[in-house]
Formats: structure tokens, sequence, C-alpha cells
């Protein structure tokens, strides 16, 4: 079954039919972590990647970075395959890690200028200063990386991906250990880059993170994907309103004249919830309506606790119960 | 991006890998120097004066091209391994195999600055010699080839124990458990003519002993083994070593997941 994917015209990426099974050790059998993988990502777009640990986000980055050699399917880049193009692409593609993976000895400014030329950048120390400053790192340029800070070190590894000028920039769980401050510095560093024009695709488990900096978000369970959508679309699609009216008498039955659809009584009888509508304000007029039948039948209610769902509950529901929603 | 050799990223990793031994110039320099000298004092100069010339040669100056050779194979094989070892020890491994570089630029970077550290080793090493003994070198731009060519040899065996090597307890075992006693069995201190025929016949089997014969030959005119084999077999260990690492990086092993 293939998930819900949206369409997009002349990809920067596009993925098709990936595969990848690693053998299994010993006893134990192998692990396919990227199921038949369909993926397009704009051009100029930033691609928030949702999944749980072990659902194959990192495995997926890898297959296009050159990491991990994939079993099955294509990979193209610019509009050339990554099979035999393989130079031209990577050139143009920078990738954060998920791991702080740097020589601790190395200066802030020797590390930045040497992933310049190993990505085939002739030296240009202007530029490098630019990078440096754009990420604050610029009075940090002769430090030795293991005198920073762990948010300093992964903006390192920030400079690092960017000082060859990618198109295409992978973020690899850009936030994931450090504390809400230095997140919300590193969104700040994201949006920079949106501006500049590259295309980001980020993975997360950070519900937050997919919600505060994506375009667009996809889902990835089990080596699976299970949805790609722009977050308006999800919302739409998936997302729902959930109201509770709490009443001034207990209630036996709903009676017919207040009927709806997603209307529920809650054990004790004090409690009214409507849930339904499509997360995106429609649920919102059904609460109104309930509202009204409930002020024309003369049943009282002291309070309205109104929720719309959060990108975090489609998550949740989409990892838990997929069949019945990637449908 | 050119298709063919990209020159800027070898540079870079070879730039790196230079720097990398200067920030531990003691280790990767004075070291090696030193414990050289060690042996020239203690073979050459306290033992060596004691000793007969072999083959009219002045002992002292008989063990430079060998201790000379036991201090190249060990860096370079260690320079060579280190080199690319730290990298996939730290997970720092993920910048090159993402970066559009291939085997050749790969080599010339890594192996390329290992060759230099040897070769700035060996000739502080040839320089200190003096001091102990005297020597003249017969066939200088031979001797440069050819420790050049041992040089390179040893770092691209030093890059697949790299690879191949998945705790530092591997990565010190081949040169600490298989070269360095064969070094010393090689005829670094003595010619195998001086061993009684069945442990000459052994001897001819350890393949340091073409290395050591071929290096003192282009000092002295004179080996165990002629100067064509030594070269030959030098050459052909350089050829399966690169054979090996260019396998090792089309198929991914050790590399790639």
């Amino acid at each position: 079954m293939k998930a819900h994917i949206a369409a997009v015209t002349d990809p920067i990426l596009k993925i098709t039919c990936l595969d990848k099974t690693y053998p299994g050790r010993g006893a134990a059998p192998p692990v396919k972590a990227l199921d038949n993988v369909d993926l397009e990502i704009r051009k100029g777009e930033i691609f928030a990647l949702l999944g749980p640990n072990g659902a194959g986000k990192t495995t997926l980055i890898g297959a296009v970075c050159g990491l991990v050699r994939p079993t099955g399917g294509t990979i193209e880049a610019f509009g050339m395959d990554l099979k035999h193009e393989w130079r031209k692409i990577r050139a143009r593609i920078g990738l954060v890690p998920q791991e702080m993976a740097v020589d601790i000895f190395e200066t802030v400014h020797h590390a930045v200028t040497y992933s310049r030329g190993l990505f085939g950048r002739p030296a240009d120390g202007k530029r490098i200063e630019e990078v440096l400053r754009a990420l604050s790192l610029w009075d940090k340029r002769d430090s030795q990386l293991r005198m920073l800070s762990g948010g300093m070190k992964r903006r390192v590894l920030i400079a690092k991906a960017l000082a060859h000028d990618p198109d295409l920039l992978f973020l690899d769980e850009p936030t994931a250990g450090v504390d809400v401050e230095l997140r919300r510095d590193m969104w700040k560093q994201i949006d920079v880059l949106r501006e500049l024009g590259v295309t980001i695709i980020l993975t997360t488990h950070y519900i937050e993170e997919a919600e505060e900096m994506a375009d667009r978000v996809g889902v990835i369970d089990k080596g699976r994907i299970l949805l790609v959508d722009d977050k308006a679309s999800i919302m739409t699609r998936l997302g729902r309103t959930e109201a509770s009216f709490a009443l001034n008498a207990p209630m036996t039955v709903i009676p017919a004249s207040i009927a709806h659809e997603g209307l529920a009584l809650s054990d004790d009888g004090m409690a009214l919830t409507f849930r339904g509508g499509d997360g995106a304000g429609g649920g919102k007029e059904a609460v109104a309506e309930v509202a009204q039948r409930l002020a024309r039948e003369g049943i009282g209610y002291s309070a309205i606790d109104v929720r719309e769902s959060s990108l975090e509950d489609i998550f949740v529901k989409l990892v838990e119960d997929r069949p019945e929603i990637a449908a | 991006m050119r298709a063919g050799f990209n020159a800027v990223s070898a540079w870079a990793i070879y730039k790196r890998e230079v720097s990398r031994a200067w920030r531990t110039v003691f280790g990767t320099i004075i070291s090696p120097v030193l414990t050289t000298c060690l042996y020239f004092i203690v073979f050459g100069a306290a033992i060596g004066s004691r000793m007969n010339d072999i083959g009219g040669v002045n002992y002292g100056a008989f063990i430079v091209p060998g201790l000379l050779l036991l201090t190249l194979l060990s860096e370079s094989t260690s320079n060579g391994s280190f080199g690319i070892y730290m990298p996939r020890f730290t997970g720092a491994i993920y910048e090159l195999l993402s970066a559009p570089v291939s085997v050749a630029e790969t080599l010339v970077g890594f192996v390329g600055a290992a060759v230099t550290k040897s070769l700035i080793i060996a000739a502080i090493i040839l320089v200190t010699a003096t001091l102990f003994v005297d020597y003249t070198i017969a066939h200088p731009i031979l001797a440069f080839v050819y420790i050049v060519l041992v040089a390179s040899s040893f770092s691209l065996f030093g890059f697949i124990l790299g690879l191949w090597a998945d705790g530092f307890e591997k990565l010190q075992m081949v040169p600490l458990l298989v070269l360095t006693p064969l070094t010393f069995l090689g005829g670094t201190f003595y010619s195998i003519d001086m061993l009684a025929e069945q442990w000459r016949t052994v001897a001819l089997f350890n393949p340091i002993v073409y290395l050591v014969s071929g290096l003192r030959w282009t000092f002295f005119e004179q080996s165990d083994v002629t100067i064509g084999v030594a070269f030959a077999a030098t050459a052909g260990f350089l050829a399966l070593c690169i054979g090996i690492i260019t396998w090792i990086f089309r198929t991914g092993w050790r590399l790639r997941d």
C-alpha cells in the first residue's frame, strides 16, 4: 500500500522505490531499513522527515549522501542519476550528521576550510569568513573544537556542511540533545539558510521542530513513508477538533434532538465530547452547532474546552495506526 | 567539478593530514628519530666498534639501511593506518564518504601525507646517522626512489590496516606482532649470509629480507638478494595494496553500510 504523497513538479531530489536491507549479524535476521521509499523534494523548501527512532530517517539520508549502499531503487538529484553522476551530485549536497563527528583538536577555521577543499571548491577565505560570521563562529575561528560547547560544535558541523555552498542540505537531527534556547537558535540559523535559497531536508523526532520550520512534512516508520504533504494539508486531512462540554446536570443518554456525528457522552454523564472536523477550522463550526442545540434544548453547561489536534497527535496516530490513515 | 582527478580535494586531504602531523610532532617525528638514534648509539657506536666489517663495510655503517628501513616500515604503516582509522573511530569519516572524492584522490591525500612524513623522518635519520657512523650512499637517486617506493607501499599497507581494524588493539597488532619481528629477523642488523644454511633458506621466505637487501644495495652495492628482485618484490607489494584498497572502496567494505 502506497502512502499519500503529493506530486512535486521539477523536484531537486527524486527517490524512487528505494530499498535498504542490512544483513543480519550472527543468527539475527536481515533488517529492512528502507522499504520501497518514494520521495520528491521541491527546490527551496524545508522538508521535515519525521519518524520514531529506528524508522529509517538516517538510512535514507545516508543513501543519498553516499554513506549507505541501497539494496534497490534509484536516486536522482538535480536531474541527474546518483549512480552515474555521483561526483557532480555530491559536490552540491551538504550533510550535517547527527553525531558530533569531528576532529576535536582541529581549529574551527581549519575544519571549515578543509571541508570546502574536500568538496572540490578552491580556497576562499572571504567565503569562509561569511559562513563563520553567519553562524556566529568568527570569534571562535582559532579555537580548537574541544574548547567549544555542544551547541557551538553543532554550528561548526553546519558551517562545514555549508562551506562548499551546497544547493541541498541534509540536517540529521540538528537539535538532538541541545537545550531549548540552543534549539531555537538553531531554528533561526535554518531560517537564514532558507532565505539563502538552500533546500533543506531535516530529520527530527521533535514534532514542534517540524511544525515550526517545515514547509512540508513526511512521516516514516519501519522504513516506509506513511505520508508526505504540506503541513496545512496534513492538518486539513488528518486533523481533528475536540470539544468538551462540562454539563451542569448529569445526562443518561444523548437526546435525539442534539445528536450529532462525533458526539459522545462521558461515563459519569457529566461531559459531552465532540470529536470531528478537519483540523483546519471545520470542526469549530460543528462545535458551535452542538452548542446551539444544547442551548435550544435548555441543557446547561458550565464550560467548553476546545482543542485542535496538533501535528504530534497526527504523527502519533499515524505511527500507531498507520494502515488506517495512510490509505 | 572536473570529471577526472579532483586535485583540490586531494590537496585538502593531504594538507590536513600533514598539519595533523605537526600538531603531534613529538609522536610522529621526534619520537621515531630519537629511538633510531638510540639504536645507532648502542649497535653502531658501542657494540659496532667491536664488530668485524661485513663484506668490507664497517658494521656501524652496515646497519644504517636496516635501521632506516625499520623506522620507515613502522612509521609508514602507523601514519597510513592512523590517518584513516581516526576519522572512522570518531565518525568524521562521513565527510569523506559524502564528498565527491574518488579512491585515487583519497589515496593521494592520505597516503601522500603518510609518505611525506616518512620521508621527513628518513631524511632526519640519515643526517643524524652521520653523527655516529661514517657512511656514503653509492646510488643516492636509486636509494631515494627505493625509499619512496617502500614508504608508499607500507603507507598503503597501513591504510588497509586502518580500514580493517575495528579497535586500537587490532590497529597495533600487525605492526607489533608481525612487522617488527619480521624486520628484526630480516637482516636489519646482520647479513643473512651470516646465518646457518637452513636458517638462511627460512629467512628467504621473509619479505622484509628483500626490502632491506634492496636498500642496502643502493648504499653499498652489496646485498643478500639482487636489486632487481628487491625492486620487483616491493613494486609487487605496492600494486597488491592498491588493488586491495580499490576493492575496498568499490565494495564499501568497512566503510559504507
